[in-house]
């Protein structure tokens, strides 16, 4: 029974937005969509508490026993805490720029927030799942919460195609990863991942290989790597955009730390199994992300594809396959939220005169002149996102590859950021739109003050300043990498 | 001056003047950047006239812990010094030369210029391998705007191509950097250039700092960048372009290839050689062909630089240091030139030769600065170019006779190109109404002129003031690199005196019979 209450105690964040959820949800169903607002300020407050429960987790660096609640299904450590903490914050970016953009379509609706809170539940579970039925339930919570988010727009036909797509393709790679997870417990016997990491510890058998590579492939289709990148830019463009916000940040923390648990946990005694792999889908990524971007015309399309090629990066670090190149992932994650978060915040500022959104690139034409304030802030997450110092974007490459040179893959690290070089062609096209060529003033002045701060914010992050937060970024990551490589 | 973070206040000034220029008018942001730049001289000239020469061999060191992974480390030696010197020298020209010709967005131009200026000094300013490595990239954005928006009519097709080559040239530097960093476990640049990394990885290691530092120098066959972002920069931009960046592919391969690398320097240097023979007389035959003078003066950078890569690798002394007081000596030369094309250029708005002509009767002011700048490129006795060439060109004859016959017809084909330049626009009968009705020099161009053309005369006649401070630095990187200099084909032993008093007796005896 003590147990039984530590374990409550470990899992205070999940219960708050639990309770903090089902409220909301009440309240909704019985204010209506008045209350939107007030909903959408109640969640960001749940999310706050649910900040500074986690918070501590990670200061103090927790890790072992003591964290690990349910007879080992669920591990509140200090790596979980840092991906909690980031998708909290990415979920109420998502929500403090959602009034400003679905009051003009007339579509703000109170269930909003209360499926971002569920999905943010979902992916809590994700990132602190040691077992694979937990891991399937949070995967699950969080996506059924995501496709009715995608096709929110009921009216806008791109919104519900959007959705479409993304729950049959969703629904594929779940199923992809349930049968995995399937094989893996016929020849490991167990769900758990400590006990699959015992048992798989000597030679693979090949079922237990295509359980891995199962498994893997799956978790490849949430974090939208290449070869299961298909579905990115249609839902990117299709979903609404502050949902794609949403999508491009706290889903992809989330799917990617819960690859990592997998992939240092119940697979970590087979790095040889899967770092291939690895490998293969980060170089890939790179390269597909990059040259996929060249003909885009829509931005967020554009951005989707950066998306595929900065997860390309991340893996890289996923292949060092050591604490330092995990520690080198976490940074580059909270960097990428920031870079996200603000080249989505722009794209939700431009508007023209009629307050219609523009997404055509073309349409950027001579903002510097028209929009100085905007255009800078462009310029500075475009250079950001094509990591050119001093930016902060940089760093999360410097970073990564620093982990895989470390890891003796310098093959890998060389050819990675040579070709980045690929990337940095649509982004410095971007800022050439923006900067050289004749303004074409299609862009209406800015009136929201919230995506204005959310921006000023990010761009702080992401300037040159950014490197001040190194040393206390690099000592928390590294506490959460050393509680992730515990599991023995 | 003794812990006084002088370096620091350098980046400083035109940081601030940078962040200050983007918020006011243009008027404003003119006064503000010329005053920067003015008191950044003022301070590297503070900074020369303190540096302690024989002293200590790293100075006005400054260390910080601010961030993971790499420190904020800033500290100089001689060389260090005059290429920065020679930067805040150049910038307060860079500005006035932009002064009435910038019309368009003056408050983000004069930004982008003062933060070129602060990236420039911390380039040659870090002690830290990965901050060298920051402030190396991060010229490109500047850079990038400043062609690309303030250039000529290709100007787009021209910045992509200045970005892409010199990003891919650069990001397989850094690799090396963090293989160099893990091999050493330090990225501390002075620590670094003593350690004796392996000879087999020193291959891979200089191979991927010489893609860097060959763009950005450049060297055939990778220089196609430059012709392009020159031609199309604005004035001031092509300015900086050849005055102070190009020099940082030869101070990178000072600062870096020779002393990390020596064993692996001395394997390639045949490759140095071979690429510096090609570029001298294939450039210098282009630019005899050119009928843009911008795109000219631009090749023949090209061939000049290429005569201090081949000095650099003659691993003695000479070629040391006429490979440094060449750079010096290009940056003034080569940012003078392009400053008396922009002169024109703002008259005429053409930079075809053949729309010029006979300048020297209604511009004799101008024609004799034009005239100086032509000498000291040629290298005539007496400018900055003469004592460059003549001791890069000795010390190549040391280590190779070929090297120095094929780059010392350099000289002689650029005596061709720079002449026949100079016949078509100054001499000749004045065909062009329009050239021939330009007025001569104004005040603001005599102030820009005279401090270039004092200093080219200056080290030309007594370059040791530029020597000295460099001397001791370059005497350890010639111990440095000594062990592992390839044979030379020269055999300059001088007799011993015995010898010599041996011959001279067997001479008298001979006379006697």
């Amino acid at each position: 029974m003590n147990d039984f209450s530590q374990s409550l105690q470990l899992i205070a964040a999940e219960e708050v937005l639990t309770v903090g959820g089902l409220i909301l949800l009440l309240a909704a169903a019985w204010l209506g969509d008045r209350s939107s607002k007030a909903i959408s300020i109640a969640a960001v407050a749940v999310l706050a508490i649910c900040a500074f429960i986690a918070a501590p987790t990670l200061g103090e660096g927790l890790m072992g026993p003591e964290t690990v609640a349910f007879g080992g299904q669920y591990t509140a450590d200090a790596f979980a805490a840092f991906a909690k903490l980031l998708i909290y914050l990415s979920a109420a970016v998502a929500l403090m720029v959602a009034p400003g953009f679905f009051d003009r379509h007339g579509a703000m609706r109170a269930e909003y927030p209360v499926l971002i809170l569920f999905a943010v539940l979902g992916m809590n579970m994700m990132v602190a799942a040691t077992d694979f039925l937990t891991l399937y339930i949070g995967l699950e919570l969080n996506s059924l919460a995501a496709y009715v988010l995608a096709a929110f727009l009921r009216t806008d036909e791109r919104s519900a195609e959007a959705g479409l797509k993304y729950f049959i393709l969703g629904a594929l790679a779940s199923g992809i990863i349930l049968f995995g997870m399937s094989l893996v417990y016929g020849f490991a016997g167990s769900t758990d991942f400590a006990a699959v990491r015992f048992v798989l510890s000597g030679p693979l058998s090949t079922g237990a290989l295509f359980g891995l590579i199962f498994v893997l492939a799956g978790l490849a289709f949430k974090i939208s790597a290449v070869p299961f990148h298909m579905w990115t830019p249609d839902v990117y463009e299709g979903a609404p955009t502050p949902v794609t916000t949403f999508f491009a940040t706290a889903p992809k923390v989330a799917a990617l730390a819960l690859t990592m648990r997998v992939a240092f946990g119940p697979f970590g005694a087979q790095v040889d199994a899967w770092q291939q792999i690895v490998i293969f889908v980060a170089l890939a990524s790179i390269v597909v992300g990059a040259l996929g971007a060249i003909g885009q015309a829509n931005i967020k399309r554009l951005l989707a594809y950066s998306s595929i090629n900065n997860i390309g990066f991340l893996l890289i670090g996923l292949a060092a396959a050591t604490p330092q190149g995990a520690s080198a992932m976490l940074v580059y994650l909270f960097i990428y939220v920031f870079m996200s978060v603000a080249g989505f915040v722009i794209v939700l500022m431009m508007r023209d005169a009629d307050g219609q959104a523009i997404e055509s690139i073309e349409d950027f034409a001579g903002l510097s002149r028209t929009r100085p304030g905007l255009a800078w802030a462009l310029l500075a997450v475009m250079f950001s996102l094509a990591g050119i110092p001093p930016l902060f974007g940089f760093w999360g490459k410097f970073v990564v590859f620093q982990a895989a040179v470390s890891a003796d893959l310098i093959m890998l690290a060389a050819i990675g950021i040579a070709a980045s070089v690929i990337g940095a062609f649509y982004y410095i096209k971007i800022v050439k739109i923006a900067f050289f060529d004749e303004p074409v003033d299609r862009v209406a002045p800015v009136t929201q003050t919230s995506h204005k701060v959310i921006l000023a914010v990010a761009c702080i992050v992401i300037s040159p300043l950014g490197y001040l937060l190194t040393p206390w970024l690099g000592s928390l990551a590294d506490k959460a990498a050393l509680a992730l490589f515990l599991i023995v | 001056m003794d812990g006084f973070p002088i370096l620091s206040l350098m980046l400083l000034v035109p940081l601030a003047g940078a962040i200050a220029c983007f918020f006011v008018n243009a008027g404003t942001a003119r006064a503000i950047a010329l005053a920067a730049t003015l008191a950044d001289l003022l301070l590297g000239i503070a900074l020369w006239a303190s540096f302690d020469i024989g002293g200590a061999q790293w100075q006005f060191v400054e260390r910080a812990e601010l961030f993971a992974g790499f420190g904020y480390a800033l500290g100089i030696d001689g060389i260090a010094l005059m290429l920065i010197v020679l930067s805040v020298f150049l910038m307060p020209i860079c500005i006035a030369a932009s002064w009435l010709s910038v019309k368009a967005r003056v408050g983000e131009y004069m930004a982008a210029f003062l933060l070129m200026e602060m990236l420039m000094i911390g380039v040659f300013a870090a002690q830290d391998l990965f901050l060298f490595y920051i402030f190396f990239e991060a010229g490109l954005i500047p850079m990038y705007l400043i062609i690309g928006v303030w250039g000529g009519d290709n100007r787009i097709y021209a910045s992509y191509k200045f970005f892409l080559y010199t990003l891919l040239g650069s990001v397989l530097m850094l690799i090396a950097m963090f293989w160099m960093a893990n091999a050493a476990g330090t990225t501390d640049i002075p620590t670094l250039m003593s350690y004796d990394f392996p000879a087999g990885a020193q291959t891979w290691l200089w191979l991927a700092f010489f893609a860097s530092f060959a763009v950005k120098m450049p060297m055939w066959p990778v220089h196609t960048w430059l012709p392009d972002a020159h031609v199309q920069a604005p004035t001031a931009g092509s300015i900086i372009l050849a005055g102070v960046l190009l020099k940082m592919g030869g101070y990178g391969f000072i600062r870096f290839s020779l002393p990390m690398f020596p064993d692996a320097s001395a394997q390639f240097a045949w490759l140095i050689f071979g690429l510096s023979m090609v570029a001298v007389v294939y450039t210098s035959l282009v630019a005899l062909v050119q009928q843009d003078m911008k795109k000219l003066i631009a090749y023949s950078s090209v061939a000049h630089m290429a005569i201090v890569t081949g000095a650099l690798f003659a691993f003695n002394v000479q070629g040391l240091e006429g490979a440094m007081i060449l750079m010096l000596s290009h940056g003034l030369v080569s940012g003078a030139l392009f400053l008396c094309v922009g002169i024109i250029y703002d008259r005429l708005h053409t930079r075809e030769i053949s729309r010029y002509g006979g300048l020297a009767i209604n511009m004799p002011r101008y024609a004799l600065f034009f005239l100086l700048f032509t000498m000291a490129s040629i290298g005539l006795p007496g400018t900055s170019g003469f004592v460059g060439e003549f001791l890069s060109l000795a010390g190549m004859y040391e280590i190779s006779s070929w090297l120095a016959l094929v780059c010392t017809t350099g000289i002689i084909l650029g005596a061709g190109y720079m002449l026949y330049l100079y016949r078509r626009v100054a001499f000749g009968e004045q065909v062009n109404a329009d050239a021939a009705a330009m007025p001569d020099l104004d005040k603001r161009e005599w102030a820009m002129l005279i401090p270039l053309a004092a200093a080219t005369m200056w080290m030309g006649i007594y370059p040791e003031s530029f020597l000295a401070p460099m001397r001791a630095d370059i005497e350890w990187l010639d111990q440095r690199i000594g062990a592992s200099a390839p044979a030379g084909d020269a055999h300059l032993a001088l007799p011993s005196a015995e010898a010599r008093a041996a011959a001279i007796e067997a001479a008298h005896e001979g006379g006697a019979h």
